[in-house]
């Protein structure tokens, strides 16, 4: 498949399932963090746990070769501050960068407003590079990059505890609706 | 559906269930087409390069982290960039079809009031840096660097809710 053609289908297919999930409405995706709205949760949990699944699966069988995955390198001190200054920024903005993308397509001027400060964001950290660029590779693990390697534990145990997570994650997250005013709905 | 005032009622949001499970295809198939998973950050950060090269070519190309990206002239040459276009088009054809399409300033009730535009730019800006710390967004680093298992993956989501959920604090709720 061309780059070009696999790109545009792929990111079309993500765009249409965050678009009917809600997720480009900011009262629904800041609603996890009122506590009042767990599908950003759920729907995250649900599709980490399936690929993840899916992954080992196509792995075990020969179909995918595990060495050719990409996996982030454990720089953990900077996904720790960039998780940080990113989850703050969903909380006061309403977005995360790729829901904001949906929200502007769904008429949201808030979100068009929202890619603007993305931009004027890597601005900053483009200038200020030269003197931050230590904060990038902040706290490196130098033992391994994922999970089973560093606890030396198999995919398939950790697969399972994930499971067992979503299932807490759906069953604490729709009592928590029940208790509050519950998900935000598209016909308020 | 018609609503009293004559307006189209939207469609309800999907299930999470269904809705999670699609995406997990959507983002299995994404692994096995390109080794890689979904992302959003990597676009704007060649956007940012190329509006750059346009509105300041020589501040940009003697930067040492959008430089690079310049070099060839072409930094928005890259896979991430059909994929964002494509996430475009995607919403777009979603939001059409469930008749959600509205030009609005949303967000006022619970993110500021009338300083919503503010609240809207600071948090992009507050993302849009952090992203570059962590090498990755929520798609890029959180769910995609989660479904490999990789410790960094877990770290980004870990911090991104305990933040998220702290900073939502501050805010009250509007009318």
């Amino acid at each position: 498949m061309s780059e070009i053609l696999s790109g545009l289908l792929i990111g079309a297919a993500f765009g249409f399932v965050l678009e009917r999930a809600g997720f480009g409405n900011p009262n629904k995706l800041t609603g996890q963090f009122r506590l009042t709205d767990w599908s950003v949760f759920k729907v995250m949990f649900t599709a980490i746990v399936f690929a993840a699944v899916g992954l080992m699966v196509l792995e075990k069988a020969g179909l995918v070769d595990a060495g050719s995955l990409f996996v982030p390198p454990a720089f953990l001190g900077a996904a720790a501050l960039g998780g940080a200054l990113v989850g703050a920024g969903f909380a006061i903005g309403g977005y995360c960068p790729g829901t904001s993308v949906v929200g502007l397509m769904s008429g949201r001027i808030d979100a068009a407003i929202f890619l603007l400060g993305l931009l004027l964001g890597t601005v900053v950290f483009a200038v200020i590079y030269p003197e931050i660029e230590v904060l990038t590779t902040l706290g490196e693990f130098t033992k391994a990059d994922s999970l089973p390697d560093a606890f030396n534990i198999s995919d398939w145990s950790i697969d399972i505890g994930m499971i067992v997570a979503a299932v807490g994650v759906f069953v604490l997250g729709s009592w928590m609706e029940k208790k509050s005013k519950g998900p935000v709905s598209s016909q308020a | 559906m018609v609503n009293k005032a004559g307006q189209v009622k939207p469609m309800p949001y999907m299930n999470p269930l269904l809705a999670g499970i699609l995406l997990g295809m959507v983002l299995l198939a994404t692994f096995v087409v390109t080794g890689h998973g979904l992302g959003a950050t990597g676009f704007t950060t060649r956007l940012t390069a190329w509006v750059g090269m346009y509105v300041a070519p020589v501040a940009t190309n003697a930067n040492d982290y959008l430089g690079g990206m310049v070099e060839e002239g072409k930094p928005l040459n890259a896979w991430i960039t059909w994929q964002v276009v494509g996430v475009a088009i995607g919403a777009l054809l979603s939001a059409f079809l469930a008749k959600r399409i509205r030009i609005q300033m949303d967000g006022k009730k619970f993110l500021g009031g009338a300083k919503r535009p503010m609240t809207a730019l600071f948090g992009g800006i507050l993302a849009g840096f952090g992203a570059r710390i962590a090498a990755g967004c929520t798609s890029g680093l959180g769910l995609s660097g989660a479904a490999v298992l990789s410790l960094a993956g877990f770290t980004f989501l870990g911090t991104f809710f305990a933040v998220g959920l702290l900073v939502s604090r501050f805010f009250k709720e509007g009318k």
